[in-house]
């Protein structure tokens, strides 16, 4: 376990160039380690922390959690994770789950988080067995994960990323393309590592799925930190996605500001959400 | 979990998935099959001359045979960007390349295997030399092949027209090896000379470039 | 450096002047081939200077990997395109000396063929340097870098080797084939020149890199720039540009 001093996770000035391409502009981000109770009963859980990511697409959401899991190196800047600059000593203690399956089509579910528990110095076939069932699917499905249905697969991919049971989670957009049913199974469980005492970082377009468990959410756009807030970010009590904007840092304003636009809007005759244009491409 | 551990783990996972997919495994065995009859319509040779080029032929068509093998085994972790959770682990990435090239050595071993009877039925080839000597040849060529083959493969993988990248810098820099198997090849079957220096060289081939790539691949497979 | 430059060029140009009156007028005329041997002037320097250039290339490429300076990316780049030029003139030379001399074009002598070999292993790195995407192509040009020219003594060997079974025609004199002292003169200038040649391409095109990767960072840097240009996404409808917000710096 970290010092308690120590940070769970934290980001200096991190920047990252694709070529000419900034996708990271300067992110500096602290999240400070999970709580114990120090008191004299050790039966008291340690809280976790659920920190959501979000931001249009093209923000450089992806390329900060593949920084934090240590698949990227930034440009400038500094990362620490679990108190280690060399992301491959703390390796173990990370779970990372990406925008890909990250899974072997020809294998079935229990073939392949034997291989990757493997990975982890994990031999326990019962261990592979309770991660699988733990996100809510039989382990003894004999088919290849290829032929999975999208919700499926996404949910032993979050099987693979916590069977060694990781302090940390980094999960890149989890619920995409995924059925309510499965959405709300890895919700459901992700609340539960949390009140485990796991910090999790979640990048997502759904963020409303996590609802009630998010502890914070960060809003990176074109590249920097635009806000850092408690919860679930103020938008999300409006239409989601209005208009493409993300309100910054001051309410009253883009509260203002909403009744402005749609004065403006009675005024033009709008046609709707207008897409918004970005810098840069996605990567 | 040690660096031999992982490594067979990931070569047993890389054989069953092999043996799933067995169609990448059946055109590969087809194509090789190919190359083999159509070099047979380009010469026409008699049992004397055959024995003079058969080292050659032999050996182009393995090298063929052997870069789609190649190709293909990484393609299959580039997939679902599987790659990412191999790297996201503490797992060695020494052992990955171990595994890898193991396991192509066993594919491009099985290539062989089939193409050097179809080899000898066409060009009614008959050794002069001690046979022991061309099995010899056989693994340290192939091995020098797939080491770097391997190693190249990963390279390529993080490049634009991946296929073509991978003959395109692998070949130069196997010459010294296609030169010893095709030569050494040809000594034993025709008999004539010693191939004791050209398995030497390949000997130390191998073990340099072995070295060289074991160095590296931690560095080239975590370039990003 | 760069007040010297011209300095550096004037005594290039005398070097390379006083070789060329050299390997033409001050050379003695060789018995059995006459003047055109007089390329071998040319011929065996190049083929020093490249091996030269490469071993350059090799040492660059491992201080990348150790310190990952650009500095030193840019010297391995410099010295692989400059080594493949001056490759290539030793391919071109071999064969003109060749034709009249001995009625072929090619043969496979140990100096042409490692030499082949040699243009083929970077050109191959060229190439790759060229297909390769994003910050990593200086990683695994530096790792190719490394295998090539690990493989140049093995090269030489085996053609060595290789020619010992399948005797051919020598093209290059100078292994020991008895040259008249002057006709060793003649090479010493002609090395020296075109090796101060090389060094002064290699300059340029070295400084040529680091201005390239200057402009490439001077982008980013702007992308990166001042608070003023961080865009918020506030896009205005019917078709007029989005509007760049001056907002004020939010949280870091």
């Amino acid at each position: 376990m970290l010092a308690n001093a120590e940070p769970v996770v934290s980001l200096q000035g991190i920047v990252r160039h694709f070529g000419r391409f900034a996708a990271l502009r300067g992110v500096t981000a602290e999240f400070p380690a999970p709580t114990r109770a120090t008191t004299s009963r050790p039966a008291d859980p340690a809280t976790g922390r659920l920190v959501l990511i979000l931001g249009e697409n093209g923000a450089g959401k992806s390329t900060l959690l593949r920084i934090m899991a240590g698949l990227l190196k930034p440009t400038r800047g500094s990362v620490s994770m679990l108190g280690a600059t060399d992301l491959r000593e703390v390796a173990s203690r990370v779970g990372y789950m990406g925008h890909a399956p990250l899974l072997y089509d020809e294998l079935t579910a229990l073939e392949n988080l034997r291989y990757f528990a493997g990975l982890y110095g994990i031999n326990d076939d019962a261990r592979c067995r309770a991660a699988i069932r733990l996100v809510g699917l039989d382990p003894e499905l004999k088919r290849g994960v290829g032929q999975y249905s999208q919700g499926m697969r996404q949910r032993i991919s979050l099987a693979r990323a916590i069977v060694h049971d990781p302090e940390l989670l980094l999960l890149d957009e989890p619920f995409s393309n995924v059925d309510v049913q499965s959405a709300r199974e890895m919700a459901r469980l992700l609340g539960n590592m949390r009140a485990d005492g796991k910090t999790i970082f979640v990048v997502t377009h759904q963020p409303a799925v996590l609802g009630e468990v998010v502890d914070e959410s960060l809003l990176l756009s074109a590249g920097v930190l635009a806000a850092r807030e408690r919860g679930l970010p103020e938008y999300l009590k409006f239409p989601f996605m209005q208009r493409g904007h993300y309100p910054d840092k001051d309410r009253e304003q883009d509260q203002n500001q909403n009744s402005q636009n749609q004065s403006k809007d009675q005024d033009k005759g709008d046609d709707g959400v207008c897409p918004a244009s970005l810098e840069g491409g996605e990567r | 979990m040690t660096v031999m551990a992982v490594a067979r783990r990931t070569l047993a996972k890389d054989l069953r998935l092999e043996w799933r997919a067995k169609d990448a495994v059946n055109s590969m065995l087809f194509f090789a099959l190919l190359v083999v009859v159509i070099f047979s319509f380009s010469f026409d040779p008699t049992a004397e001359e055959s024995r003079r080029i058969a080292g050659g032929l032999v050996w182009v068509a393995f090298l063929f045979a052997a870069v789609v093998a190649l190709n293909q085994t990484w393609a299959r972790e580039l997939r679902n960007q599987v790659l990412d959770a191999y790297r996201v682990s503490p797992a060695p990435a020494v052992s990955l390349f171990l595994a890898k090239a193991v396991g192509n050595f066993i594919l491009v071993s099985v290539l062989e295997a089939l193409m050097t009877p179809l080899f000898i039925v066409f060009y009614n080839l008959r050794s002069v030399g001690p046979v022991y000597q061309l099995l010899l040849i056989a693994v340290l060529g192939t091995w020098a092949l797939v080491v770097n083959g391997t190693f190249f493969a990963a390279l390529s993988i993080r490049t634009r027209s991946r296929e073509i990248m991978l003959p395109l810098i692998l070949f130069p820099i196997s010459i010294p090896a296609l030169l010893a198997m095709v030569d050494g090849t040809t000594s034993v079957l025709t008999g004539e000379t010693s191939p004791r220096f050209w398995i030497q060289l390949l000997a130390v081939y191998d073990l340099v470039f072995t070295t060289v790539c074991l160095a590296l691949f931690d560095t080239v497979i975590n370039a990003e | 450096m760069k007040r010297f430059f011209p300095f550096f060029v004037l005594v290039m140009l005398a070097l390379l002047s006083y070789a060329f009156y050299q390997a033409m007028f001050v050379a003695p005329t060789e018995a059995t081939m006459g003047d055109v041997q007089r390329i071998f002037y040319y011929h065996l320097p190049h083929a020093w200077v490249a091996f030269l250039l490469f071993f350059t290339n090799f040492l660059a490429s491992i201080w990348y990997l150790v310190r990952r300076t650009e500095r030193a990316d840019a010297l391995a780049l410099a010295s692989a395109e400059v080594g493949v030029v001056f490759c290539t003139v030793v391919l071109v030379t071999g064969p003109l000396w060749a034709r009249p001399v001995w009625g072929i074009w090619w043969t496979w002598d140990a100096r042409l063929t490692s030499t082949l070999v040699l243009w083929l292993i970077y050109v191959s790195y060229l190439v790759l340097r060229r297909f390769a995407t994003g910050a990593q192509t200086q990683v695994l040009a530096a790792a190719l870098a490394i295998f090539g020219f690990v493989d140049v003594p093995i090269v030489y060997l085996s053609i060595r080797y290789f020619r010992t079974q399948h005797p051919q025609p020598v093209i290059a004199g100078g292994e020991g084939s008895g040259l008249d002292p002057r006709m060793w003169t003649a090479v010493l200038w002609n090395l020296a020149g075109f090796l101060s040649f090389a060094l002064l391409l290699i300059w340029l095109r070295y400084r040529l890199a680091l201005a390239e990767n200057a402009v490439e960072e001077a982008h980013a840097d702007r992308a990166l720039g001042s608070e003023t240009e961080m865009q918020t996404i506030k896009p205005e409808c019917r078709g007029s540009a989005p509007e760049r917000d001056s907002a004020p710096k939010v949280g870091e």
